[in-house]
């Protein structure tokens, strides 16, 4: 069988830890193979040797049975390797053709042949079923269409491997079923697949064969018909996952948030969410149930003080927040765990300890009288790490940008668990994590729960929203469509409320 | 105490050090083409800068409102804000120093520190008023500061005359009487009559007061927070326009102070018609010093120490002194293209590691 790419004994050291040690994987023509592994096992990494981002220490690397050293990503897309970065790299106020043909600008004379690209790239769209408008801006497109832009931009420069890093991590699950669909006929076209997934449902339904990686080091390659879920996550993490939370019946207190009648104006200046009123109690997990941008992000805005309150109000603990800064919110009890850790979670340039006392740097005993403790914050810093087992090169000083998604991701939940606050609103948590970190993290929410706090929980995955809330309110289009008890519902009833149909309406 | 040293600090160092190689190298051939032996011309370049106690306090003196107006330039550029401004925040530091020493008849010691706050005063309110235009109304500071430069010159222009008009020219102030002026004898003795003065010492000052500021206090956290990532410090609830004005604000106080060094102590008084240029070159000494407190000094020591040098060389062999200024402009150009030569350097350790 003739192999497209093979990588042979990669190694790949960086300061503190070895990324990949020793790794092989092979990919056959017309294939999709599934890469899984633990955060920080090294996937991203090795996906980056093969573009041609990272050089690697040792090893060799052969497409269609020639060796090559590929020493830049142009070298890359001249092999035909084409590859969709876990975060998005396009430039927001270009068009979509813009973005797909910088760097290899088609001329007409001297001048730009935007053109013939535009239309081109309409005819691969229409071959694969992408459906882009090539003159659309890419800040007026959904992250799915940005997704697909990215797909486009390889298939427009003649790439013949893909290389997908956790494309889904940013995705609903509708765009997830569409893009599962794209794949599929890339592959039915002669072209060859690496996906990058933590989710196992996903790898189920897709792909042909899977490696698994741990700390670097290769576990094994794996027929995906013949394996089960259980199988391969266990593979994963080296030990036995459990995909149930473990919980016992909540036990509510006193009200800690009550929002009243709350609407907000979302960025394009209308009413992203219009009259809403709930509240959570202490002692329990409040799941928002919604397909994307259907007034979630403008309640949390509203609540942590990101966005300005149009009408109605916010109150924690009986006190009226509505109006207060966002720092004096943190300080009476919110915490928040953003929906987008590269923009808003993290200060990529800072190091990880810099950025674990990102709320908290002004009091003692961080700092005492304007000056920081770096002791201090060192301690708390490997207090976090260790407690969410976030895992860097250099420990607390790594930067954060060097984290992998997964670790970034782990250091913020730790961060705002560990303020310990009344009220804990977690957007996407899980997002990006392997099955072992979501397993954990869910307990840590429960745990808070446990512990007489409040939990706002907001996520896209339904799975998470079911399995972990105890009650859930459903938005749909800004409104608040309705709250049921977890217990009492499965995923077909706020499926329906995800789709604006209020309880009691149907049938 | 730990001091931070930052890691990306060495690698910084190696690629200002390649820039100013590759920028001499390319004067080289600028002097060889201009028919002249390159190792003489730089032989004398040097010379002229270093060759006499005099001469090395002379190249300090010019440094000094070089170092103060790149660390000017390189604190607001690690809050996120590009401060082109800093001419006229020098500009307008250096006239209030001028006007207090010209008009209050004080002893030394206390009209010394007068004179500094007037000028810090006058550079910080020279930038604040940029600073708040970005908080408040969003409008870029590049543009905003390059008209609060065109502001003082005019101010200037008007006001020397007006009130402080020199005993023969029309075009500058008179001169600052001896208790007002930064040079003080022992230091003119220590460098056998050189013009250095009290304002290295002020800059040496500031730039580990800056250096702290940044690296060691609740401040210099919440300063670099909103210029890496300002979503993020909005999250953590810092106030992201406060910072941008207080950012501002110093810088405009450093520049200011560096005004004070030129006016009042490498000169004894202010010309009008003139943005000095030193506060431009500020923004070469924050590039080439990657905008570290320390690196800043450095980088403004060494350009100090050409602009000192290249009337010597000038005068010894027949090379024209804009030709310092073109080595000057070319390590600028290889400093602001960084990212090539750290690239270059990348590469050479991977092939020293790889093959
Ligand atoms: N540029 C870098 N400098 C230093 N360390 C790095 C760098 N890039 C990655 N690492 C480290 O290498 C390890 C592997 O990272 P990688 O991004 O490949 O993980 P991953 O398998 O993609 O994880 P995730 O699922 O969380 O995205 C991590 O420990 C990370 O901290
Ligand atoms: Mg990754």
């Amino acid at each position: 069988m003739e192999y497209v790419v093979e990588m042979l004994n990669i190694r790949k050291e960086f300061p503190g830890i070895i990324a990949n040690d020793n790794i092989s994987l092979e990919l056959k023509k017309g294939e999709i193979h599934a890469l899984m592994g633990e955060n920080g096992a090294g996937k991203s990494t090795l996906m980056s040797i093969l573009f041609g981002l990272y050089q690697p220490d040792n090893g060799s690397i052969r497409i269609k049975g020639k060796e090559v050293r590929i020493s830049n990503p142009n070298v890359a897309n001249d092999l035909g390797i084409g590859m969709v970065h876990q975060h998005f790299k396009l430039v927001h106020n270009f068009t979509i053709t813009e973005n797909i043909i910088l760097g290899i600008e088609p001329k007409k004379g001297l001048t730009l042949d935007l053109k013939s690209a535009a239309e081109r790239i309409r005819l691969l769209s229409e071959q694969y079923g992408l459906n882009v408008d090539p003159y659309e801006k890419i800040e007026n497109v959904s992250v799915g269409m940005q997704q697909r832009v990215e797909i486009i931009k390889m298939l427009y420069r003649n790439a013949e491997v893909l290389i997908f890093d956790e494309p889904t991590a940013v995705l609903t699950p509708h765009e997830i079923l569409d893009l599962m669909k794209i794949m599929k006929n890339l592959v039915a076209e002669g072209k060859s697949i690496i996906l990058i997934t933590h989710k196992l449902k996903e790898i189920k339904a897709v792909a042909d064969r899977c490696t698994v990686i741990r700390r670097g080091k290769l576990v094994g390659t794996v027929d995906v018909a013949a394996t089960s879920e259980a199988r391969m996550a266990e593979m994963m993490v080296g030990r036995q996952v459990s995909f149930k939370v473990d919980k016992s019946e909540s036990k509510p207190g006193a009200i800690i948030l009550q929002v009243e009648n709350l609407s907000v104006l979302n960025h394009r200046k209308v009413l992203g969410l219009k009259g809403c009123s709930l509240d959570v109690r202490s002692g329990e997990i409040l799941g928002i149930a919604g397909v994307e941008g259907n007034g979630q992000t403008e309640l949390v805005e509203a609540i942590t003080g990101l966005t300005r309150v149009e009408s109605g109000k916010v109150l924690l603990k009986e006190q009226d927040i509505t109006h207060l800064l966002i720092r004096e919110r943190i300080e009476a009890g919110i915490a928040h765990i953003p929906e987008d850790r590269q923009k808003r979670g993290l200060v990529l340039d800072y190091t990880i300890e810099e950025n674990m006392v990102l709320e908290v740097y002004d009091r003692v005993p961080f700092s005492n009288k304007g000056l920081l403790d770096r002791d201090a914050i060192r301690n708390y810093t490997d207090k976090i790490m260790k407690n969410f087992d976030v895992r860097a090169g250099e420990g607390a000083e790594s930067f954060a940008r060097t984290l992998s998604g997964g670790n970034q991701q782990k250091a913020i939940v730790g961060r705002e668990v560990e303020l310990n606050p009344e009220l804990l609103i977690a957007v996407q948590p899980t997002r990006g994590l392997d099955v072992g970190s979501i397993e954990y993290i869910h307990k840590r929410l429960v745990e808070q729960r446990d512990r007489g706090k409040a939990v706002l929980l907001v996520s896209l995955e339904l799975d998470e929203i079911l399995n972990v809330s105890d009650r859930i309110a459903i938005v749909s289009n800004g409104e608040l469509i309705g709250i049921v008890n977890a217990a009492e519902t499965n995923e077909n009833e706020v499926g329906l409320m995800m789709a604006g149909v209020r309880k009691g309406e149907s049938n | 105490m730990k001091l931070q040293f930052k890691k990306g600090s060495a690698k910084s160092a190696v690629v200002a050090f390649l820039a100013i190689i590759f920028g001499l190298l390319a004067g080289a051939l600028l002097i060889a083409v201009t028919g002249s032996d390159p190792f003489t011309g730089y032989a004398y370049l040097f010379k002229g800068g270093l060759m006499s106690t005099e001469r090395i306090g002379d190249t300090l003196a010019t440094s000094t409102p070089l170092i103060l107006s790149g660390l000017s330039v390189a604190f607001a550029f690690k809050t996120g804000l590009f401060n082109i401004g800093a001419s006229g925040q020098m500009l307008m530091g250096g006239f209030c120093a001028t006007a207090v020493g010209l008009t209050l008849p004080l002893p030394f010691i206390i009209l010394l520190p007068l004179e500094i706050l007037a000028a810090i005063m006058g550079g910080a309110i020279w930038a604040v008023v940029p600073g708040f235009m970005k908080a408040r109304f969003n409008v870029h500071e590049v543009v905003s500061t390059i008209m609060m430069n065109w502001i003082s010159y005019w101010i200037i222009y008007y006001a020397v005359p007006a009130y402080f008009k020199g005993q023969f020219l029309e075009t500058e102030s008179r001169a600052i009487p001896d208790a007002a002026s930064m040079k003080v004898n022992w230091l003119t003795h220590l460098f056998d009559g050189s013009f250095v003065n009290l304002g290295l010492f002020l800059a040496i000052v500031a730039v580990i007061i800056i250096a702290f500021i940044l690296n060691r206090t609740v401040m210099g956290y919440e300063l670099k927070a909103v210029g890496y990532n300002r979503f993020a410090a909005e999250y953590a609830g810092i106030n992201v326009n406060r910072n941008i004005v207080l950012s501002m604000m110093i810088a405009g106080a450093l520049a200011g102070l560096g005004g004070a060094t030129m006016y009042i102590g490498n000169a004894s008084n202010i010309q009008i018609g003139i943005l000095p240029s030193q506060g431009f070159d500020g923004i070469a000494v924050a590039l080439l010093g990657a905008n570290s407190p320390l690196g800043s000094m450095f980088a403004a020591l060494f350009f100090g120490l050409l602009y000192s040098g290249k009337g010597f060389m000038n005068a010894m062999i027949q090379i024209p002194p804009e030709i310092a200024d073109t080595i000057i402009a070319t390590i600028i150009y290889f400093a602001a293209t960084s990212v090539l030569i750290e690239r270059l350097v990348n590469m050479l350790r991977f092939r020293k590691r790889g093959q």
